[in-house]
Formats: structure tokens, C-alpha cells, sequence
């Protein structure tokens, strides 16, 4: 009665970890990554997008420098020079926020703004607009304005574009900045008294600049145009330094909040690879209790290290490891020891373990200890093969595979100790499992600083 | 193959144990004419009793598996070898296929799937475990340009086809000929026949990397 009731209890906690359904999740999107990952490589490599998180205006520049390798504010710079050079410039960099799609997404502004007639009718109608002025300029002799009349008008034309079909979050973003702008950056409670002081005392500034350089004030002619210049600027940091500030200060924030949340998801990993596994396997073994006992003693003595002499479980290269594949002769011989698994591990060139490769490790290890506990194969194969250009690792068995359809996507084991791993060292992890077929879990990472 | 239907195999292993359990394994499926724990003795059994396949230790006391070939090979080209080792040093590994083993396994190989080399060797394809489609995938990765005399690229020997790399890399990472052959939508007989492609490749290639690479594997 009693072990028929434990029996049952214990096929309850089975069905509750339902091991291959908790850790593997999501076909339908895993089997499109996979065709593309095998097929296109190079995603994110080749394509140019506008950067999502290294944004000032558009992001246009942030996406450039991802693209050429190169550092963002050094683009920065070539591009303000540009602009200031020529209007062509700012409307390259229109119409680039029009036609190169944002990160992370594949349908551009310009796409959308084809299906926004009255956006097209104001366009158009800023044609005759630009004929108008090229006239008049002409008509005045005004080269200044002739040369900067089409850039800025095509500009124009690709802001009201911009602007009209931005999505949600561009919109927000630019409301945002604009609003920021408007109120010249000053806080809002500041007083209505000094907003004004500074405005004016900018705009003189400003205007005294404008005043030097164009007129004698100056009894030495060389002088005009530097104090000028300098008075200009003086006016321009008055005027929009607070705000420069303010976006600067966002960024640094934002990109501090975001760090504080990798961190968090990288201490979630580990405590599921070490913590919640052994849990799991107490639970799987409860009617053992020396085997219990062990696991647990076992965990103890894990966790107390990384805690307070700062070892990470499963961790690879602060102690053993330092090549690729000492890494995976490594996983090989710990699995094999832990689970009573055959493992076969096979590896195509080597390389000096770096963050990158830790994490593909790391990932990989999870995948080899999922087979090995739950897929009820008797091996599992490991193929790690390093290119120059990025690193693959398969781990395969030929165990119970599970359908992958009637999972949720949240689940800790392969969400976070495997893809978001692997995202957030800018890499893939692609799973593929055929119910009483096995499952193949592809992990792949780009080297970085290589030539 | 013997008119009896069944290949006849010949154990080279100077482990008496591993003899007895591989001719356990391999059971009715082929017919096991002999034994020899040592090379001379296998020398002379084998051209003696000319099995199908010899399934060869690469090491033993006297010269290892290599030793075994070079003597049998020459005059009796009917006998094909299969190596089968826990060795993993690739440098003997290679060195076994190039005097002319058809194909290597691990000893950790199941019953069902060592017959399943065994008939392949018999019938003449080749066999590569996942480590020795690795192994050879190191030797062929660099790139022809740091091949040191150029004029001896030879590109029908030197260099594997984008497809043989392909089909290796499948192999390495544990799928079957059959598994290889769906997965590429090609033909079970299309597989072998590149598998055997880079088998004639491995053995008579000249590129220095096949020796060399095996002292430093290639670090990038």
C-alpha cells in the first residue's frame, strides 16, 4: 500500500519535471533557425542594420560601426563632419533610417512609408517647394542656400516619412528626444526663471558670434573668425549642452541597467546547472537515501565554493581547462563519470579558450548532462569543430527525443543555461529533436578579434 | 565473401579478454576463422587462413597493427583490414589507414553496429568512426596555401570536395550512412562512395600536414 502510494508519488514528480519537455522547447522556431543557421552563416555578419541599443538619433551609426568593426564614436564624428560638409550628410543619414531595418527586425521604414499616401502626397508637394527656392536663391545669388536647399529639403521629405511611419518604439524614442530638445534638456522642475536666462544668454551668445564674424567689431581682422567661431560655441554648449548631458547620462544608464541583468541571467544559468539539477536528481532518486545524501553532500560542496571562494561550478578555464578541446575532454570525462553515459567527443582544431568559447562550453555541457539524464540513450556524441571565423558544437543522442510543439518557451533548462547563454556571448543555439529519435542541440559562436 | 554468405574475420588484439568479447558480440553474423594476440603469429595465420577482414589492434607489442599490414598487404590484396582501437593518438590512427586499413572504429562500438562494419569492409566501402572523420578533417582543414612546396598541391588528392567535408562532418557529429544519406537528400551508395573517396584521398595523399599535423594539432 505504502510503496504502491510512494511508487506513484514518485511518478508524479517524474511526470512534473517532464525532462525532455522542460528543457527543450519551441520547434517551429528552432527549425527555421536551424535552416538559417546552416544556410546563412553569416547573419548579422553581412547585413547592415541600425544599432537598437547604440542609438543618438537613429542608430545608423551604431549599426555602421558593428558592421565595419570599427568604434562607434569614430564614426560619429566622420558622420557629423560629413553633414556639416555637405547636406548630403544629413540626407544620406535620412534615408539610411528610412531603408536599413532596425536590429532585430526585417521590415524597414521606407517599406511601411509605401503604404502612407497622404506622408507621399506631402513629399511630392515639397518638390515644387525645392523648385520654388532653388529659383529665388538663383534669382539672389545665394550659393548658400542653393547648395543646401536639396539636401535639406530631401531630408525633410524623409523625416515626415520617418516620422509618420516610425514604429512604436522609434516613435516613443523620438518623442522622447524631441520632447528633451524643446525644454532644451533642463529639468522639468527647474524654474521657468533660469530656462529663460539660459536661452537667453544663449542665443546672445549665439547671435554676438554670428555679429563678430560677419562685421569689423574686431580692429584685427584675423581675430574675427576664431572669437567668432569660439562665441558660436560658447552659445551652442549653453543652449543644448544640458541636453547632450541628459542623452549621454540615458545611454550610460541604460547600458548599466542592462549589464545588471545580464549578470542576473548569467547567476540563473548557474544556479539551474548546479542547484536545480542536483534538485532534480534528489527528487529522481528520493527513494535512495544514501544516493540522496551524496548528491546533496556533493552540491553542498559546490556551492559553497563558488560562494565563497568564488569557483564557478562547471566553470572552465579559471582551474584545468585552457584549450577548446581540453574543455571538451574535459565535459566528456565528467559526464561520462557523473551519469554512467558513454560520451564521444570529437574535435576539429583547437583554439586558446576566450569568454566565447567558456560560454559555448558551458552550453555545451548542459546539452552533453540533458542527454545523458534524460534522453535514456546509452551515448551521446559530441562534435566541437573551430573555424577560424567561429566555433560549432553539436552534442547528439539517439535517446527519446520529445515534441517540441506542446512546450512552453519559458522554461529555465534550455531558455537561459543554453540559448540565452549563447545569446548573450553573440551566439546561436538551435535544437532539433525528433520524438524516438534524439535530439540535436547546435550551439555555434563567431570568434572574435581574429583576422 | 565466402560462398557461405558470412564474411570470415580474423581478432588481432593482444588483450585475450577483448578477443573473447568481440567474438561474442560479432556471434553468427560473420564467421571468426582465428586469433593472435602478437604480429608474427598474426602474419602467418592470416596468410594462411586469407580472411575477409582482419579486425586489427593499431597497438601492439612488435610493431603494432601497421606491421601487420605491410606484411599481409602486398601479396594478399583480398584481405581487407578494419582498425579498432581505444588508441586516440592520431598519428597512429592515420598512420594504420594509410598502409591500408579500410576503416577505423572505437572499441566502444556497439555489437550490432561493428557487424555492420565488418559486412561494409567486406564488400569493399570504408568505414570512419566520428574521431576518424574528425582526425581527418584536421589534417585536410589548413588551407592549400601553406602547403611549403607549392607545385606538389595536387587538388585531386590534397584537398577534400566541399561535399566530402560535408558528409565527414556528419559523420563526426555520430550520424549514420543512412541518417548522412537523408539528411543530404543523396543516396546511401552516393555516401559510401564519397566516404571511399576520402578514404583513396587519405592514402595516397603526399601533403605534409597528414604526418606533421599530428605532433601540434592546429591551434587558431
Amino acid at each position: 500500500m505504502v510503496v504502491g502510494a510512494q511508487r506513484r508519488d514518485h511518478r508524479c514528480i517524474a511526470d512534473q519535471f517532464n525532462p525532455w519537455q522542460q528543457h527543450y522547447f519551441d520547434s517551429t522556431h528552432s527549425d527555421r533557425a536551424y535552416r538559417r543557421g546552416r544556410y546563412g552563416r553569416h547573419r548579422g555578419h553581412g547585413r547592415l542594420q541600425r544599432s537598437r541599443e547604440n542609438r543618438i538619433i537613429a542608430g545608423v551609426a551604431g549599426g555602421l560601426a558593428a558592421r565595419l568593426g570599427r568604434d562607434v564614436t569614430v564614426v560619429r564624428i566622420v558622420l557629423v563632419l560629413f553633414g556639416l560638409v555637405s547636406g548630403f550628410g544629413v540626407a544620406a543619414y535620412v534615408l539610411a533610417w528610412l531603408f536599413l531595418p532596425v536590429e532585430g527586425s526585417t521590415e524597414t521604414i521606407a517599406a511601411r512609408a509605401l503604404s502612407d499616401r497622404q506622408g507621399i502626397t506631402i513629399v511630392l508637394a515639397l518638390v515644387p517647394a525645392l523648385v520654388v527656392v532653388l529659383l529665388v536663391s538663383s534669382a539672389l545669388h545665394a550659393n548658400f542656400v542653393s547648395s543646401w536647399g536639396t539636401p535639406l529639403l530631401l531630408s525633410a521629405a524623409g523625416l515626415v516619412l520617418v516620422v509618420r511611419n516610425a514604429d512604436d518604439y522609434e516613435r516613443a524614442f523620438l518623442v522622447d528626444s524631441v520632447k528633451a530638445l524643446l525644454q532644451l534638456g533642463s529639468e522639468p522642475r527647474q524654474s521657468r526663471r533660469s530656462f529663460m536666462a539660459r536661452l537667453g544668454s544663449g542665443v546672445l551668445l549665439f547671435v554676438l558670434g554670428i555679429f563678430v564674424m560677419s562685421d569689423g567689431a574686431l580692429s584685427r581682422s584675423w581675430l574675427r573668425p576664431f572669437v567668432g567661431t569660439l562665441l558660436m560655441i560658447a552659445g551652442t554648449v549653453v543652449l543644448l549642452g544640458p541636453w547632450w548631458l541628459r542623452l549621454a547620462l540615458d545611454l550610460v544608464h541604460e547600458r548599466q541597467a542592462r549589464i545588471r541583468a545580464e549578470e542576473r541571467a548569467d547567476m540563473a544559468a548557474r544556479v539551474h546547472d548546479s542547484v536545480l539539477q542536483t534538485l532534480a536528481m534528489i527528487q529522481r532518486s528520493a527513494d535512495q537515501p544514501q544516493e540522496v545524501a551524496k548528491l546533496a553532500r556533493a552540491q553542498e560542496r559546490e556551492l559553497r565554493s563558488w560562494l565563497f571562494e568564488g569557483r564557478t561550478p562547471g566553470s572552465f578555464g579559471a582551474e584545468g581547462a585552457a584549450t577548446l578541446s581540453a574543455g571538451v575532454e574535459q565535459i566528456e570525462r565528467e559526464v561520462e563519470a557523473a551519469h554512467g553515459v558513454a560520451v564521444d567527443a570529437v574535435t576539429v582544431g583547437d583554439a586558446p579558450l576566450d569568454d566565447e568559447l567558456r560560454a559555448l562550453l558551458a552550453a555545451g555541457r548542459e546539452a552533453t548532462v540533458n542527454a545523458a539524464k534524460w534522453s535514456g540513450a546509452s551515448s551521446v556524441s559530441i562534435y566541437v569543430e573551430a573555424e577560424p571565423k567561429r566555433v560549432s558544437m553539436f552534442v547528439r543522442d539517439r535517446g527519446a527525443g520529445f515534441d517540441s510543439e506542446a512546450i512552453a518557451g519559458d522554461r529555465k533548462g534550455i531558455a537561459e543555461s543554453i540559448r540565452g547563454r549563447m545569446q548573450r556571448h553573440g551566439g546561436t543555439a538551435v535544437i532539433r529533436s525528433v520524438p524516438g529519435e534524439g535530439t540535436e542541440v547546435e550551439l555555434s559562436v563567431p570568434r572574435r578579434g581574429r583576422s | 565473401m565466402k560462398p557461405t554468405g558470412v564474411p570470415t574475420v580474423f581478432l588481432v588484439d593482444d588483450h585475450h579478454l577483448f578477443r573473447a568479447g568481440v567474438r561474442s558480440e560479432l556471434g553468427d553474423a560473420v564467421e571468426v576463422v582465428g586469433e593472435a594476440d602478437e604480429v608474427p603469429a598474426a602474419i602467418e595465420l592470416i596468410s594462411e587462413r586469407l580472411p575477409d577482414v582482419v579486425l586489427l589492434d593499431v597497438h601492439m607489442p612488435g610493431g603494432g597493427g601497421k606491421a601487420v599490414i605491410d606484411a599481409i598487404k602486398p601479396a594478399n590484396p583480398g584481405v581487407k583490414f578494419l582498425a579498432l582501437s581505444v588508441s586516440d593518438a592520431p598519428e597512429d590512427v592515420i598512420g594504420v589507414i594509410r598502409a591500408g586499413a579500410r576503416g577505423y572504429v572505437t572499441k566502444t562500438i556497439s555489437g550490432p553496429e561493428l557487424i555492420d562494419a565488418v559486412v561494409r569492409v567486406a564488400s569493399g566501402d570504408a568505414v570512419f568512426s566520428p574521431r576518424l572523420a574528425g582526425f581527418v578533417l584536421d589534417a585536410f582543414a589548413s588551407m592549400p596555401a601553406d602547403l611549403e612546396p607549392l607545385g606538389s598541391l595536387d587538388p585531386e588528392l590534397d584537398q577534400l570536395s566541399p561535399r566530402e567535408r560535408e558528409v565527414l562532418r556528419l559523420i563526426a557529429r555520430g550520424y549514420t550512412y543512412k541518417e548522412i544519406a537523408r539528411e543530404l537528400t543523396i543516396s546511401i551508395k552516393t555516401v559510401e562512395s564519397h566516404v571511399s573517396a576520402v578514404l583513396r584521398k587519405l592514402q595516397l595523399s603526399s601533403r605534409h600536414q597528414l604526418t606533421r599535423w599530428a605532433t601540434e594539432r592546429r591551434l587558431i
